[in-house]
């Protein structure tokens, strides 16, 4: 049924990371986009308990699920009603709120994110128990995601990273380059986090050899070959990583038993999936700094007089009070169409086409209400006094990062038209 | 919690409503346009799906509930089929939705069980005025009270099935503020004058009326002494035209998608051309976010909460995207496009026109 509430509790959970963000990252926006690869310690210190609380109750639900199917509880649980996953709901709200508050500071949130994306698309229960609990206790550990290469951006599925099986020990040994790492010095060189890292166990088989391995911090082999220097999110570290034999054990291959078979597309479309949860996620990062954009403007031209009234007619509307109109509208738009993705997520549909839809449409939308912003608060906007010029540059790599506007149109194409890569390039 | 599926009854009435909607209004729109006229068997059928008494509650004759959410997704569906024939089928509503909103005890018994009848009254509604800066809250039309009448001047346009009607709601400004009179076609100094000549929706009659110092007793005012919160009406009446500006973009989408996929240039078919494909997820991710808009405004609008300002913002940017989604159906077919033994050079007329119809339909 139709229904556009948002439970009681994500409306209280929304309201605490308010005041986090007001507290804890306004204050902290400027200095931080002025001094580059600085860490926001207020921020991982009020976040990580509220982050580690977060994974310790999906740790326990994973656990309950577990002992269930195994049915070693000795009762089966009868529900009528299907399951409802809130808690993928409260992330999507989680990353907007925050994002309203700073993307640089939001990506280096103290918690799984990308990489426990992946770890919950691709692997089993017992690997997401296995590698995400140590997200809930202990000092403050960050979550990252290594695909992009210099030679496969888009094109995952050229990627040149290998894993070979060393039969004696049984390790896989993984060897390359990956770039555009987000929080990969913070996973694997700060903390004892970890890094899901895509690579190829045959060059050869294309897609089909590509899987995914579970590299936990501090893992020998492992390099910082680059901190990447940004238009914007400078708080956020993005780094390059050099794997020169690093060796990981057999089980830290994600995925079942059939995955593991060396020829497979099971691992690529666990790849794949990881986008499904990803991209809605990237989308309400935007938005998050469209509403940011929009309120800021809104509550700035209020001070100047000028108060849009959108119960007049178009011509007595002046040209800035359309903007901001406009702005609104597109705003809103991007929220909701990501809003739709996330509840498919929460009621357990597929959501690819879905994703990609608000995905690059709130990348678009933010990029244009963020450049209008700094347009319409002329050189204010563009002073660095404010923070309208910081979230235009901020607000851009969500029209590039988890796949560019351009690779999202042509997945919504392909599916839509019902046609292959062969078919649309 | 957030959910954005039609439920089991909203499925089996867009069902309904699409079979039709395929089978009957498809088969007949085209001609529809060029006559200026829709076959009476197929108004019918449409009327007889029964839309309306569903929103009339059980005491005035209806059997449910009104529910914007269910209009708009009904709305959507009627309109993917034709607009003009929405449009005309919708006309009783402009009575009924009102009364039903801001009518008193009286005018809703006296009304709304006419419109549970096998064939719809002959009421409609004028608001529109004939003025480059029409603004539905600062009409032009005036209601000045004499004793125990009003008396109404002005002239209005875009009335639709004003040919027939025997009794109409007549929008004016009292004292600055927006309400409605019923007033019956026969009243002395209403004239209703010659029928419209639109850019689209050529198929669904529109007249232009002047109220001449026409005089009604104070009851023909809805909502009484009080009045009407006529912003509540303009909200539902911009969830009917969002929802119908979706269905007709959804058609226009949908046309242009076949199209690519068959249309053969250089060896392949056009689709395998990112320019044309990515015109068409261009379309496709505007129908939904347009869609999603108009449900908001209409869950709303059914919590009883003031919708006003979503409200505009969500007409704001529908009457974009259905024009741009209508544009790129002409673009797509290219020629053929811009010829009428197409649809979609109809679909881009009548898409420019939302930005105008503030009031023509509501539900």
């Amino acid at each position: 049924m139709i229904n556009f509430e948002i439970p009681a509790d994500l409306q209280a959970q929304q309201q605490l990371i308010e005041m986090v963000a007001k507290q804890a990252m306004r204050p902290y926006s400027r200095q931080l986009d002025e001094n580059e690869h600085a860490r926001p310690k207020v921020f991982f210190d009020m976040t990580w308990p509220f982050t580690s609380n977060m994974v310790r109750s999906e740790i326990k639900a994973l656990k309950k699920q577990l002992n269930g199917a195994n049915g070693s509880n000795g009762s089966v649980a009868v529900k009528d009603k299907p399951r409802v996953n809130k808690a993928i709901l409260a992330l999507i709200l989680m990353i907007e709120q925050m994002s309203w508050g700073d993307t640089g500071q939001y990506l280096c949130l103290p918690h799984p994110m990308l990489g426990g994306a992946a770890v919950n698309s691709a692997g089993t229960v017992e690997q997401r128990i296995r590698f995400l609990e140590k997200f809930s206790k202990g000092e403050p550990k960050w979550g990252a995601m290594a695909i992009t290469e210099p030679g496969a951006g888009s094109d995952n599925s050229s990627m040149r990273t290998t894993a070979i099986l060393d039969e004696e020990t049984n390790e896989w040994i993984l060897n390359g380059e990956k770039i555009f790492i987000t929080n990969g010095k913070l996973a694997l060189d700060e903390s004892d986090g970890l890094c899901v890292v895509w690579a190829t166990v045959d060059p050869k088989a294309g897609r089909a050899g590509i899987k995914s391995f579970v590299v936990e911090g501090h893992t020998p082999g492992v390099t910082i070959a680059k901190q990447e220097h940004k238009l914007g999110i400078k708080a956020s570290d993005t780094v390059a990583l050099h794997f020169d034999n690093v060796r990981v054990p057999y089980e830290n291959l994600l995925g079942s038993a059939e995955v593991r078979q060396k020829v497979s597309s099971k691992g690529f479309a666990g790849a794949m999936k990881t986008f499904d949860a990803s991209r809605p996620a990237v989308a309400a990062s935007a938005v998050g700094i469209a509403r940011a954009a929009v309120e800021f403007t809104h509550e700035r031209l209020a001070e100047e007089g000028i108060v849009p009234d959108y119960t007049k007619s178009l011509h007595e509307m002046t040209a800035v009070e359309r903007d901001l109109m406009e702005m609104e509208s597109r705003w809103k738009g991007a929220w909701l169409l990501t809003l739709r993705a996330a509840a498919q997520m929460a009621h357990g549909e597929s959501n690819r086409l879905e994703a990609s839809m608000c995905k690059y449409r709130a990348g678009e939308a933010v990029t244009w209400i963020t450049q209008k912003a700094v347009e319409l608060l002329g050189p204010l906007g563009y002073s660095r006094e404010l923070l309208v010029e910081k979230w235009m540059r901020d607000a851009k790599i969500n029209d590039i990062y988890e796949g560019t506007r351009q690779i999202n149109q042509l997945i919504v194409a392909r599916s839509i038209l019902g046609y292959s890569r062969r078919e649309l390039k | 919690m957030l959910d954005f599926r039609l439920d089991e009854e909203q499925r089996m009435l867009t069902d309904a409503i699409a079979r039709y909607a395929e089978q009957q209004v498809r088969k007949v729109f085209r001609d529809a346009e060029e006559l200026g006229e829709i076959p009476v068997n197929v108004l019918q059928a449409g009327w007889e799906i029964g839309l309306l008494p569903t929103m009339i509650p059980e005491e005035y004759g209806g059997f449910g509930d009104h529910s914007a959410v269910t209009g708009a997704v009904a709305m959507e569906a009627f309109a993917w089929g034709d607009l003009a024939v929405t449009l005309n089928l919708m006309v009783p509503n402009l009575v009924a939705i009102p009364v039903l909103l801001g009518g008193t005890d009286n005018q809703k018994e006296g009304l709304l069980p006419e419109f549970c009848d096998e064939t719809p009254p002959h009421f409609t509604a004028a608001l529109t005025e004939p003025v480059i800066q029409f603004n539905p809250h600062k009409l032009r039309t005036t209601a000045v009270r004499d004793g125990d009448d009003y008396v109404l001047n002005g002239i209005k346009t875009v009335v639709p099935l004003a040919g027939d009607a025997k009794m109409m709601l007549v929008y004016a400004s009292e004292e600055g503020v927006t309400q409605a009179f019923l007033v019956s076609a026969e009243s002395d100094g209403l004239k209703i004058g010659a029928r419209d000549k639109l850019m689209g929706i050529k198929a669904l009659p529109t007249y232009t009326v002047t109220l001449e110092n026409v005089r009604v007793a104070v009851t023909a005012k809805l909502g009484g002494e009080a009045g009407i919160d006529f912003g509540r009406i303009l909200n539902h009446s911009r969830v009917a035209l969002g929802a119908a500006a979706v269905g007709m973009a959804r058609a226009g989408y949908e046309y242009a998608r076949d199209y690519a996929k068959q249309r053969v240039q250089f060896g392949e078919p056009i689709a395998h051309r990112q320019s044309i494909a990515f015109m068409i997820a261009d379309m496709a991710t505007d129908v939904d976010e347009a869609r999603l808009m108009v449900w908001e405004v209409a869950w709303l609008l059914d919590q009883g909460k003031d919708a006003t300002h979503v409200a505009a913002v969500m007409k704001q940017r529908i009457d974009n995207l259905v024009l741009n989604v209508a544009d790129r159906a002409v673009q797509v077919l290219g020629g053929y496009g811009y010829i009428r033994e197409y649809p979609v050079e109809l679909w881009l007329r009548n898409a420019r026109g939302f930005a105008t119809f503030d009031g023509l339909t509501i539900v």
